[in-house]
């Protein structure tokens, strides 16, 4: 299925966000996660993704 | 020095860390002028890059307790969700919350603000608000759960200093209790200075240290300002007068004319 990366278009065989982002090349990055604009805790990312859905995958940067 | 949420913090210069020219003049810049809070944002990952665990180790080998911010964030639920995503990463409670109004300006927008302020509130969050100087909102934000309130000094990023003095002292006396930070829009340390001989107890900076010539020596003004200025607050100074008044004394004048 295609989901939304970070604003960018993927397919993806992965249908929860746990193994899509093993899938996209994640790892064990730790990493801060949201699908369709709400936030999803680490423990939680055994949910189930929908073609389509939004995934926000961020990380500590510089700020002010 | 400042204590915000019953937590003492070490110094009176919160510092941004961004727009730095390296690393390492960063890293200079928070260890020469000891500023006790560093500010940090969560951004999009790239698989495979790593940039945000390479910041995130530098940011951790300085040892100073981070504030993540909202930055960028229009709506509330845009800064709801960033707040959560932070407090995950950084496990803080402790966020300081923006939500921009206007894209010129920069300015809060203050109902957003005071919503989004009541639901991290609510859910535990310890905020500290990118405010205006308006007393009214203020009131709010306290409202809402805030305990310490950061209003701007003049539009992010512009170094105009104090842009409304008169404002700034109305909302110190209005919340007398209240820790509150200026915010955003310092570009000298002169201008710090004049923030503490107000009775603010802390600034938070970020372009003005980032973006001169030398940020180590410029960041480490700033921290002298701020206790020159706090001991002046402390010192009680003398209130002005429009008219002339000797020092020296008359008494014992001679009469040579």
């Amino acid at each position: 299925m295609q989901i939304m990366l970070n604003g960018e278009p993927r397919d993806i065989a992965a249908t929860t966000l746990a193994a899509a982002l093993d899938e996209l090349g994640y790892g064990e990055a730790r990493v801060a996660t949201a699908v369709n604009e709400t936030f999803v805790p680490a423990p939680l990312r055994d949910r189930l993704l929908a073609p389509g859905d939004r995934v926000e995958v961020l990380t500590p940067r510089q700020g002010g | 020095m400042p204590v915000f949420y019953g937590t003492e913090v070490g110094s009176r210069l919160m510092l941004g860390t961004a727009q730095y020219p390296s690393p390492g003049i960063l890293r200079d810049a928070f260890l020469r002028s000891g500023a006790g809070i560093a500010t940090v944002s969560l951004r999009r990952e790239g698989a495979g890059d790593g940039a945000g665990a390479a910041f995130w180790e530098l940011i951790r080998d300085m040892g100073v307790p981070v504030l993540p911010n909202t930055a960028g964030c229009h709506s509330v639920r845009e800064a709801v969700t960033t707040a959560h995503m932070a407090r995950e990463y950084f496990g803080t409670d402790w966020i300081k919350l923006e939500v921009v109004g206007h894209e010129d300006t920069l300015q809060p927008d203050p109902f957003g603000l005071v919503e989004a302020a009541r639901i991290l509130s609510d859910d535990g969050f310890r905020v500290f608000p990118y405010t205006t100087e308006d007393g009214v909102l203020g009131g709010r934000l306290i409202e809402a759960g805030c305990e310490v309130l950061m209003p701007w000094g003049a539009p992010i990023g512009t170094g105009l200093g104090l842009n409304n003095i008169y404002g700034l002292r109305t909302l110190r006396a209005q919340f007398p209790d209240v820790p509150m930070v200026i915010d955003a829009g310092l570009g000298l340390p002169s201008q710090a200075a004049h923030a503490m001989e107000l009775g603010f107890d802390a600034v938070l900076l970020n372009t003005a240290v980032a973006r001169a010539g030398d940020p180590a020596a410029m960041a480490e003004g700033f921290a002298l300002a701020l206790r020159a200025g706090r001991l002046a607050f402390e010192a009680d100074p003398m209130e002005p007068r429009d008219m002339a008044a000797p020092s020296t004394p008359q008494l014992g004048l001679a009469v040579l004319s």
